[in-house]
Parts: C-alpha cells; structure tokens; sequence
C-alpha cells in the first residue's frame, strides 16, 4: 500500500498548498498551526500579565491599599507590585530553581519536578498533535490516558514478573489500551463518518465511568480496601527513578524525549507520516493521489491513542503507583493546550508540556506559600489558549504585521 | 531532615504573637475548598483555629490526584507542626509523609489509615479523624419514616466509599426501627443495607445528576430524601422543590443555614468536621498530639441531629420525644447502631 502511492506522493503536496495561498480553504486548524513563535511566546507573557492582573484582585491587601488609592497611590503600587512578584517568584521557585530552599538537592529539585508533571502531558499532547496533523480533533486524551492507566496499573500490580519486563509490560498494555480506545473513534469515523470530537468525548465518559466500576470490584483492585482503589503496583512495575529521592524524576520522562523523537521522525521522514499530513492539508486532494483516507484515519487514531495511553501509564507507573478514580487528573485536557501551544509540531508540543508542567509544579508552592489562589494558573493557562486559537487577537494587541499566509515545512 | 525541619521551625518561631510558632496546614482533595462538604468544614475548623488560637495556617487544594504528594511535601518543606489531608483519596501520601517525618505531626480527616491489604495500621504522629455518623443518621432515619406520608423514603449516595454508604447504613436501620416499633411497613428506597448496594450519582459535583435521581425517587414515591453527595444534594433540593410535596434530610452541615433549601429541609445529619480540625490543632499547639483517633459520635457530638427549623411544628410530638430517647439510648450505650463502614 504504502509503496503504491510513494510515487504518487510528490505531486499530492501542491495542490493543498496553493490552496491555503488563496486562503478560501484555509481551516481554523491551519490558521491556529500556522501561527509564528512569537505568536506563542506573546501569548504566554500576554496571559501572566492578566494573570498578575487576577492576583492583584483576588488578594485582601491589594484590595484595601486600592481603596486609599487617592490619599497613597504610592503604596497601592508597592502593595500591588510585591504581591505579583511574590506570586510570581514563588511560581518560577516551585517550577525552576528554589533559592529559598534549605539544601542543594531541594533547590534543584523544582526542575525535575516539572519535568514530573510534564511527562505525562508531553506524551498525551504528542498523541493529540499527531491527530491535529491529520485534521483529526482528538479530544479523546482523557479516556486514552484513563484507559491506558487502567491497563498499565492491573498488569502492574496483576502480574508476577521480573524488573524492568514487568514495567515494560505494563507500559506496552498502557499503549495498547489508549490504541484501542482511540481506535474505536479512528474506525466509526473511517467507516460510518461518526464525527470524532463527539465520539471521543462520550469515550472519555465511558472510561471515566469504567474505572469507576473496576475500582469497586476487588477482582481487579486486588485488595479488600472499601474505598475505590486499587493495590500499589508492585516494585518491579514502577518506572525507575533516574535520581535517587526525595527526586521523583523517573524513566517515563526518557520516553516521552524518545516518543517526541519518533512522532518527529514519523511525521517528517516516514512515507506514512506524509500521507498523514497530506490527509490533514487536503483529504480530497490525498484520495486523488492514492492515498486511502480511511486506512490513514484509523491507523492516526492507533498511534496517537497509544500515545496518550503511555501518558497515562506513565502517570500510575512513574508517580502514583496506584489506580484511583482521579488518576487522569485533567491530563487528557489539558494536553489539547499544550499541543496547540505547540502548534503541534513535536518539539513545540515536548517544550509546552513542560512549560505546563512547570506552571503544575510552581502553583503548588504558590498556593501554599504565597496562598494565591490555584485556579490563577488554569487561568493563565486558558488564556494562552485562547490567544493562541485567536492570532489575529495577538497581531493586532501587539500591531505585528499580518503574516504571509505560506506554510513552511519545518 | 530533622535538623533541616527544626530549623525552619525556629525561623517561624520568630514571628511574634503569642501562639503563632504553631503551623497547622491542610490539603484538600479534588473537591476543593467549596465542595459544601468535608473541604469546606474542614477548612472553617482552619479558619477558627486561626482565629482562636492564633495560630499560622497554610492551604493548599489539590485539583487532581497527581497533586496530593507534591501539596503534602510542600506543607512540609515549608516546617507544618500538623498538616491534615482532607479524604480517604490522601490516606497514602500522608501516610507516607508521616513515616518520613517523624518529628512532624499528621492527620487525616474522614478516613482511618491501612496497609497495602486494607488491614488497618497505626502510626506514631498521625492521627486519624473519623465520625460515626450511622448513629445521627438512624435517628434522622427515624423522623424521615415517621413523617413520610407516602409511606416511602429515599437515599442516595454520591460514591460508594465507607463515609458515604455509613450515613445510608444508619437511615435504613432508623426506618426500621420506625416500622418494628409502630408496626408500619415504610419502605426505603435506594439503599440496601443488607446487599450493601443503591443508588449513586458517580461523583460530589455533577448536580444535574443529583436532580435526575431525585426525579427517579419521588415518582417510585419518596418523599423524604436524603442525599449523601456533598454539593450533588442541592440537585436533589432543586427536583423536590420543584416536585412540591417532598423534604429532604440534609447531610455534613445544617441545610437550613448552608443551603438556600431551608424550607424543605426536614433536618440534617451533621458532622462537626470543623470542631474536630479545631480541636486537634488546640491539642497539638498545646503539645498534647496523640494518635488516637477522633471517632465523632453522639455523645462527644462529633455528630448529631440539626434542628428542625420551620418543620418544628410539623414533627409530632411524641415522634420528637421518641427521637430524644433513641439518642439517650444511643449514648449510654444499651442501643448499638451498626454498620459495615463504622470506624474502628
């Protein structure tokens, strides 16, 4: 199959690049992707700036200062800046490097950290860009994740088998379950036309309420616990520590620095990588150059639900060692940010996980000692997306030229 | 670690006010801090400490599971004499924090602590804070079957997990009690305690679910509902307001002072979360922690029954009264009100 149409291949690129030219066929999707860096970069400081903005409101002596604001707008200014900055400084200490920390390790630490809670979002965003390439909206990533943490959290704990097999083990069963379950939604849509935003996202519930049951059979929790959740994965299945603690750094972040080298492999020099993005820019013109949509469909679906599958394996192999009803978090959400923070191009969507991560782990210390608000961060965090789905929003703010509408391979 | 603790321990030590060297911290669940429930009390009990006893307090909510450890650890960077973890979903990490600091003191709030096997387990500086709510919801039990008028009462639960099931557990022996005493035949729906299985709306937030089960209760013929879901029950007051004829019996907090329901709030079971967080700061401020327990019963009045409010005078007299005795019977002992989810 794949042999037939290589040849075809060159010429399927045209066509749907003189279409964006003109514009008229452009999706919102290109348009989003098409975005420049700076886009993105702006995006972010635009929305720190509101979320300074939101800080400063929500905090009492901020407030109060601003109601002697005529009398000392002096001390308004000094009140407001100091609180921001501490937010803010405590935010980049829990997320980069903590100078306040009492010993070596704990001031490096918050690095690794984010790391930590970005490896689970790298690798669920890599699986939703890899679909947005392909003109696929993937909003799936929560029950890929759910399924895949299921599947790799029972063989972790089920299983009787050596280190390292058994975490792999357990990782490939995390693979398959998100496959899977992406497959489900690649395949109604490559055989019926079942739109997939609605079928991933009734997915998403399905998975949700499937764990919910499992956790309340103890078969499967393999412990005589009331409460909905599992045994601890055995030693053998954790993913092991790449420092020793209080680090938690573990293996998974090497594989989701291995899974953005392969969807970047996959997507820029393999001849399936091609037709996918081929079916993403154009479906029609690909089906005149040979390619079959439906097969590119289904197998987009596979590769990016395995994906999101290993993100959630990741997450019960690497940090929580066992399965809860919450084990997703809102990973499978909050990696359609990053991948289109990303433009999902696998570098950007590696860096926008761990920027994401970096916001997850520096909240926890700005939450508690600074005792700002957590939800500031999801704030900030929508609105970068809402900047980044709003380009023109950006250009104009900042009077950028409108660029050139011709899309460069990277 | 203990040298590095007890040193951030003197660094708070010099803030000044009397009593204020004293951290207390606590962790919420996923629920958050206005989940109209145990985030919510247990917060308040934050709140009063600090303001009785003046104390330092630090908060943190977790948005999901992946952020328990990394809330708990901070908590303890940061030196807290006494971090509390909001829900059984915290049981391990403080757990494991516990063992790691044993120079720091824990406790958990509405769940008891257990090995990997669900064996219970104690631990030296953690200390678990549990209620018997059966006993306040077998005499809400009571009232719910005495004043039905359908002959039918209704229940349901927000997750199937011991805190939630053990409210069910002491309504449906209340309801019997009610029907061997005068010999009515009042049904419950909902909850079987002997099969250990109901209704449940599958999680503390969906509130359209919470109405849509209601809806199912009262045209099988409830009148009396007790939700046991934390916001998710003011889905349930929204269907029987709408319904007309139907009560609800309340549950964790008056419903007539925390809701806007009050009107069709028979009474409520309730649980003294914040008086229990509290009173376990005191002890600890005062150097007396221990790691006994906290089993809220009717006799400390870690739990018990609200007032009736407007339905003060709809609630029979002799109903009233045989209620009163219940709860003495309860306390001194000589009536036992059991359920699979009693803390031990």
């Amino acid at each position: 199959m794949t042999t037939d149409i290589s040849p075809a291949a060159p010429s399927a690129a045209p066509p749907p690049e003189s279409e964006t030219e003109d514009g008229k066929e452009q999706t919102l999707l290109q348009q989003i992707m098409s975005g420049s860096w700076l886009v993105s970069l702006l995006a972010i400081v635009l929305a720190l700036l509101f979320g300074g903005v939101l800080i400063a409101v929500s905090n009492a002596e901020v407030v109060a200062a601003a109601e002697n604001f005529f009398a000392a707008p002096g001390e308004f200014f000094a009140t407001l800046f100091q609180t921001v900055g501490n937010a803010y400084s405590a935010l980049f200490r829990g997320a980069v490097f903590d100078w306040d920390a009492r010993t070596t390790e704990r001031a490096i630490r918050p690095l690794t950290e984010s790391m930590v809670s970005g490896t689970s979002l790298i690798l669920t965003g890599l699986g939703i860009a890899l679909a947005f390439r392909c003109g696929l909206f993937n909003i799936g990533g929560q029950g890929q994740v759910i399924l895949g943490a299921t599947i790799a959290g029972f063989l972790g704990y089920a299983l009787p088998l050596p280190p390292v097999v058994h975490m792999l083990v357990a990782a490939i069963g995390g693979i398959i379950g998100g496959a899977i379950w992406a497959g489900i939604a690649g395949v109604l849509k490559a055989r019926t036309g079942a739109n997939e935003v609605i079928v991933t996202i009734m997915l998403n519930s399905i998975a949700g309420y499937a764990l919910g049951y499992l956790l309340k059979q103890n078969w499967f929790t393999h412990t005589t616990s009331a409460n909905p959740q599992s045994r601890v994965i055995d030693d053998s299945a954790q993913m092991f520590l790449l420092l020793p603690p209080p680090f938690r750094l573990h293996f998974g972040f090497v594989i989701a620095i291995l899974a953005t080298i392969f969807v970047w492999w996959l997507l820029e020099r393999s001849t399936i990588g091609f037709e996918f993005k081929a079916v993403g820019a154009n479906p029609h013109a690909a089906r005149t150059a040979g390619i079959s949509v439906s097969k590119v469909t289904i197998l987009v679906m596979i590769v990016a639900g395995a994906l999101a599958g290993l993100g959630g394996a990741a997450q019960v192999l690497g940090t929580e060692y066992k399965l809860t009803g919450g084990i997703s978090g809102s990973i499978g959400f909050d990696a359609i940010t990053v991948a289109l923070l990303g433009r999902s191009k696998p570098l950007g969507t590696f860096l926008a996980g761990l920027l994401f991560g970096a916001f997850k782990a520096g909240g926890y210390l700005m939450q508690s000692q600074t005792g700002t608000p957590i939800d500031i961060v999801l704030v900030v965090q929508s609105v970068i997306v809402l900047l980044i789905a709003a380009p023109p929003l950006v250009r104009s703010i900042f009077r950028l030229p409108t660029p050139v509408l011709k899309r460069k391979e990277d | 670690m203990i040298a590095a603790s007890a040193l951030v321990l003197s660094a708070c030590g010099s803030g000044g006010e009397s009593g204020s060297d004293y951290m207390a911290c606590m962790v919420s669940d996923s629920g958050g801090w206005d989940d109209q429930s145990f985030n919510q009390s247990g917060r308040e009990g934050m709140e009063n400490a600090k303001k009785n006893l003046g104390i330092e307090e630090k908060l943190a909510e977790s948005q999901g599971d992946a952020d328990f450890k990394p809330n708990v650890d901070n908590m303890v960077q940061q030196g807290c004499n006494l971090t509390f973890g909001v829900g059984f979903l915290l049981e391990d990490t403080i757990q494991e924090a516990a063992e790691a600091n044993p120079d720091l003191n824990f406790a958990l709030i509405d769940s008891t602590f257990s090995d990997a096997d669900g064996k219970p387990v104690t631990i030296d500086n953690a200390k678990a804070v549990v209620f018997n709510t059966a006993e306040a919801a077998y005499l809400a039990g009571y009232v719910a079957a005495a004043t039905s008028k359908s002959g039918k009462v209704g229940t349901f639960g927000g997750i199937q997990i011991p805190s939630v099931t053990i409210f069910m557990d002491g309504f449906a022996d209340g309801v019997d009690k009610f029907n061997k005493d005068n010999k009515k035949d009042v049904k419950l729906l909902g909850w079987n305690k002997k099969k250990q299985d109901g209704s449940f709306s599958g999680d503390f937030e969906n509130q359209g679910q919470g109405q849509e089960l209601t809806k199912q209760l009262i045209s099988q013929g409830a009148d009396v509902i007790m939700p046991v879901a934390g916001p998710v029950g003011l889905g349930a007051a929204a269907a029987a307001k709408e319904a007309g004829d139907v009560n609800l019996v309340w549950v964790d907090s008056d419903g007539y002072e925390s809701t806007e329901y009050g009107d069709i709030i028979l009474t409520s079971v309730v649980k003294q979360i914040s008086q229990a967080v509290e009173d376990t700061i005191k002890e600890g401020s005062e150097d007396k922690f221990s790691n006994e327990p906290y089993v809220g019963t009717l006799e400390n009045e870690g739990v018990g029954l609200a007032p009736y409010h407007d339905f003060e005078d709809k609630v029979p007299e002799d109903v009233k009264k045989k209620v009163e005795d219940l709860k003495k019977q309860i306390v001194d002992g000589s009536l036992v009100v059991e359920s699979e989810s009693t803390p031990k």
